[in-house]
């Protein structure tokens, strides 16, 4: 299982902010993560579009596609930050 | 190093006062201190709200600082990032360095900020008169943190 957040506009299209996911063999990376997200359609198709501007957390790290999904890990979506 | 991301206001003046007090060591401190502006993008903002990531954030706060002084010869640094409803005048954040002198205390300050604006994980949400807007964020922004790496 792995704990899967969501913040800022993300948070709002999708209209959610946390869920428990066990995503089935295949889906070890980032990049597999988004992709299986994506395949549930309408927003979740164009917010994580490959030309969207989405940023990956796992474990509170910054990460890429290619990063892996650890067991209970806890995996953030959200776009460019804009604090200051 | 203290990190602290909170939603009540703070006493600019009292916080560089605690920073200090007691180090005669330091012979500076630079600050930066953000504001809400009342207007972005050509249209008037009345409020603004600062979303955060409880956990992250202070861990990258902390990680961003811990650079710094990797850096810079600083002494301690203070950062100060407020979230929640945030109106036009409103204090955002302060960070502060101490040093022993100017030159290191203001870039290590700049580079702080810089770093914060492209990787702690704060989003800008603004009422306008057409209704709440995401803040995207800036090229110029971006630009400013990669400027770092050359140095």
């Amino acid at each position: 299982m792995i704990t899967v957040l969501y913040f800022a506009r993300l948070r709002e299209s999708l209209g959610t902010d946390r869920e428990q996911l066990a995503p089935p063999p295949g889906v070890a990376t980032v990049g597999q993560l988004a992709d299986w997200l994506r395949d549930r359609g309408g927003n979740w198709t164009t917010e994580l579009a490959a030309d969207k501007p989405v940023r990956v957390a796992v474990n509170q790290e910054m990460a890429s596609p290619d990063t892996l999904l650890p067991d209970g890990a806890e995996v953030a979506f959200f776009p460019p930050v804009t604090g200051g | 190093m203290e990190v602290r991301v909170q939603e009540a206001d703070f006493d600019f003046g009292a916080e560089i006062a605690a920073f200090r007090a007691g180090k005669p060591k330091i012979g500076a401190v630079a600050s930066f201190l953000g504001l809400v502006r009342d207007v972005n993008d050509e249209a008037a903002v009345r409020e603004m709200t600062l979303e955060h990531y409880p956990g992250m954030t202070e861990k990258a706060l902390e990680e961003i600082v811990a650079e710094a002084k990797g850096r810079w010869d600083i002494f301690d640094a203070l950062v100060i990032h407020r979230v929640g409803p945030l109106r036009p005048c409103d204090q955002i954040v302060l960070v502060a360095v101490s040093s022993a002198h100017r030159g290191e205390a203001f870039a290590a300050c700049e580079f702080i900020m810089d770093y914060l604006k492209t990787r702690a994980p704060f989003w800008k949400k603004e009422e306008t008169p057409a209704g709440g807007r995401w803040v995207d964020a800036r090229e110029t922004d971006d630009k400013a943190a990669l400027r770092w790496r050359e140095k």
